[in-house]
Order: structure tokens, then sequence, then C-alpha cells
């Protein structure tokens, strides 16, 4: 479970200081899949490498599982935007399993759950493929899998499918739904996609620019597997879409 | 096989050259004179002799530049205290030539293997230095985070993420490296080795005008050169980086 209190972050530029978090608060229970989504500024991105422990707040605490965070710990694994997250000198094999080897898991055994985590995402038989002979989707699935494979409670991921194609994102949500189901991770999921939020979430945390906060929550009760092209799920989208432009015109 | 083309066309434009009468065939000796004496020097076991030890004092030269400019490098890269403090002293060494340090490391080491070893050290070191501190400098800060919420941290997070991730500018460091000291060693032996060595071989055959010795030891230097760039630092470049998709071959 998670627990974001009245975080703030500011920072320092020649222009002076800039708010990119302004107080912003919600939780997470546990293998709740929360999305926070808005505009590129609004501070999504920022609040979740808070949660990773990249970075402390200003102000405010973090709490995962009880613990507040300080710095980067293995309760929580992460997924980043870029391809190039992956280690080019590892095989997918080797990746997945990286994180078993600082655990100090003996090899056979972390090859035994890297090949387990491999087949969750459907990847078994590129096993011993290096990244740069992988697609820009499998790398991200790769990428997932290395994230899960030592077992954190909490997903953190960073609009990992912003930078696929269409069809491939649609194919990644479908397969990141089903591996949410079978693993019951806690996931918080940054992206700026409205269809993808309402496609994955239980509840989408809506934030706003300048500075960075939360504007509303909204929870998503569709059953799943869940139909893109129904109309509770285009309704969904308009409140969602609604809660984004407020903003606009408050300006 | 491309490679032997072009070293073909060359051996026939020196043939050309050799024979056209222009020049004293002592001086220019044809290639089948040269062959002549190459192989003479091959089978009484004096060229490898020599070889042996021009190779000894380069790799020797080469290892503690290697180790000097690994550690160093990655230190800069990693203290700020240790970047400042040794880059004004790197960009003040850096410009003297090595073989500029000849008469002062024969005046403090006299004539042989240490005076010679430490000027091919030197002209190693710097471009092992300068590629490492770059290469540790150069790794994706994706991978440093990714590896750090995974739980790598210290010797681990090195070994495993920096080292591997600095791996096309540390390879090139080394082959830069290799290039140096092979360079240096010839000129080094030639002030500093007493009596043995590809690069002594010259300058000792320019006492006695044996312009094919000479020529013959310059293709060995030459082969030798070719084999270590080629072979030895192309394979490690293909099982490593390029295999990783870390540099690529370049497009036709």
């Amino acid at each position: 479970m998670i627990e974001v209190r009245d975080v703030s972050l500011e920072y320092d530029t020649p222009q002076g200081k800039v708010r990119a978090v302004e107080r912003a608060g919600f939780s997470a229970r546990e293998s709740e899949f929360v999305c926070l989504i808005g505009p590129s500024g609004c501070g999504k991105t920022t609040l979740l490498n808070m949660i990773a422990g990249f970075f402390a707040p200003t102000e405010g605490e973090i709490r995962v599982n009880g613990a507040a965070v300080s710095g980067q710990g293995l309760d929580r694994g992460i997924v980043f935007q870029d391809f190039a997250q992956l280690f080019p000198w590892r095989t997918a094999l080797g990746n997945v399993a990286f994180g078993l080897e600082m655990k100090g898991v003996a090899k056979e055994e972390r090859e035994r759950i890297a090949r387990e985590q491999l087949r969750l995402v459907k990847l078994e038989k590129f096993a011993d493929s290096y990244p740069h002979h992988l697609s820009g989707g499998m790398q991200q699935r790769v990428a997932i899998a290395r994230a899960l494979a030592y077992n954190p409670r909490v997903l953190l991921m960073d609009e990992p499918f912003a930078a696929l194609d269409a069809l491939t994102r649609d194919e990644m949500q479908r397969l990141l739904a089903e591996v949410w189901r079978e693993t019951k991770k806690t996931v918080i999921y940054v992206t700026h996609n409205v269809a993808e939020a309402v496609y994955l979430a239980d509840r989408v945390i809506v934030m706003t620019p300048h500075p960075g906060r939360i504007r509303a929550e909204v929870p998503i009760r569709l059953s799943r597997p869940r139909d893109p092209l129904s109309v509770e799920f285009l309704e969904h989208q308009k409140e969602l879409l609604r809660h984004l432009t407020q903003k606009e015109e408050a300006r | 096989m491309r490679a032997l083309i072009s070293i073909a066309l060359f051996a026939v434009l020196y043939e050309a050259v050799a024979r056209s009468g222009w020049f004293a065939p002592a001086l220019v000796p044809t290639l089948p004179a040269i062959a002549a004496r190459l192989y003479d020097m091959l089978a009484d076991g004096s060229m490898a002799n020599h070889a042996m030890n021009t190779l000894y004092r380069v790799f020797a030269g080469l290892a503690l530049a290697a180790v000097f400019g690994l550690v160093l490098g990655f230190l800069m890269a990693r203290y700020r205290a240790v970047e400042r403090f040794f880059m004004p002293l790197v960009s003040a060494f850096m410009p003297i030539p090595s073989l500029a340090w000849a008469p002062i490391f024969i005046l403090w080491f006299g004539l042989g293997n240490v005076a010679t070893i430490l000027i091919v050290f030197y002209a190693a070191s710097f471009p092992m230095l300068l590629n490492t501190w770059t290469g540790a400098r150069a790794v994706n800060p994706l991978w440093l985070r990714a590896a750090g919420s995974m739980g790598a941290s210290g010797p681990a997070l090195f070994w495993k993420v920096v080292v591997p991730g600095a791996s096309p500018f540390i390879i090139t460091g080394l082959r830069l490296a290799f290039q140096r000291a092979w360079i240096a060693v010839v000129g080094a032996e030639m002030l500093a080795a007493s009596d043995f060595g590809l690069g002594w071989v010259i300058f000792d055959a320019k006492e006695f005008l044996n312009a094919d010795i000479m020529l013959s030891s310059l293709v060995m230097i030459g082969a030798i050169g070719f084999i270590f760039e080629r072979v030895v630092f192309g394979t490690l470049e293909k099982t490593t980086v390029l295999r990783w998709g870390m540099v690529r071959t370049a497009k036709a």
C-alpha cells in the first residue's frame, strides 16, 4: 500500500524557484491499479520518481507498505518509457535475472525464476536474445519482467508504452492487464493517454500543471477485461477529459 | 580479403619504384631482396628474438598504462575532488611527446627495459585514461537508476553496470593505447634499448647502410601491429560491444 501525503517539490532554476509538485496527496491500496494522468509538465513523472526514491520531496511524506521512502528499494519495481533502460550487454534472461543476482539468489534458481517471468510476458523463446535484437514492444515486456522478477510488492511504471505504435500499445495494455491480474501487484502507472488510463486503472488521479496539482480522483468501476468501444468506457474517457480541460478554462 | 587487395596493390607500386632505377638498389631494395633478408632473419631466430623483446616491452608498458588509466579514469569520473586534482596534471603532461622523456629516463634508469617500458607506459596512459573517464561519465543514467532500484550498489553496481556500460569507450581506449604504445616502443628502442628489439634493429642497421634489414624490421613491425589491430582488438569488439549492439558496423 502506498500513501502520498501533502507532497511538494521545489527546485531552483536560473529564473528562480519552480514548484513542480504542489501538495499532492493520494493513496493506493494493496493490489490496486492507479493511473496518474495529466499533460506534460504536470509533475506526474516527478511524483512517480519520488515514490521510486530517486529524490526526496521538499515537503510532505511518502510511505510504502508503512515505511517512509528514503531512497530506492527492492519493494518497488520500476519500468521507464525509454527502451534503452535494458542492459544491452545482457540477454533478456540476464536482464530479468539482474535483481535476483543482486539479492544473492543462486544462479540456477534465478534463471528458473527469470524464465518464469519471461513466460508471463510471452517472451520465453527470446530468453537468450540481446535487447538490440528485440522490437520496442518486446524490450518493454522484458523491462516489465525484470521489474517483477525480484517480486516487489509495488510496480511503478512511467509511460512504458508511450513510444510504441498504437497497435502494439493496445496489445501491451492487454498483456499488462493480464500480468497484473496474475501477480496482484500494486501499480502506479503514469500516462497522458486517457483511453489507456480507463482501460487499465481501478482509479485515475488527474493532475494539472503550473504548479503540478491533483485535480480529481476518478474511480473506474468497469468489469474486466474492458471493452474500449462500450458506452461506459467512452463515458469515463469524457469525464477524464473534462477534468483535464477544466484547468485550461479556469486560467 | 579486401585488406589483401589493398596491400598487394601497394606492394606492386613499391616494386615498380624499386626497379625503376631512380634510386640505388642498396637504398631501395626490391621486395624479393627484402623477403630474402626477412626469411634469413626469421630462419635463424634473430627476428623472433627481437620481436619477442619488443612485444614484452609493449605489453609491460601497455599493462601498466591500462591499470593506471582504468583506475584513475574511474576515480576521476566518480569523485569530483580526484577529477579536480588530476585534470590540470593530465592537461600539462599529455602534450609532452613520450619520446621527449627518453633522455631523462635513460639518465635515471640507464639503457634497457626500464626506460623503454616507461616510455611506452607514458605514451599509452593518456588514451586509456581519457577514454575510461569519458566512458564512465557516458554511462546511461537509466541503467544506473534501473540497477539502483534492483538493489545494486557499490562494487556490484560498478562491475556489473558501470564497467560494461563504459566498455565501448574502454575498448577504443585500449585500441588507441596499443597504437600509441607500438609507435612509442620502436622509437624508445632506438634510443634506450641496448641490443634487442625491432626498433633497435632499424637503428643498428642504419650504421651499416643495411636498408634491407631496416625494411625487414619495418615489415615485421607493420605485420604485428596489423595482426593486433585486426585480430585481437577486432575480435574483442565483435564478441562484446558489437554483439551487444552498443556500437554498430557502418552501413554499406
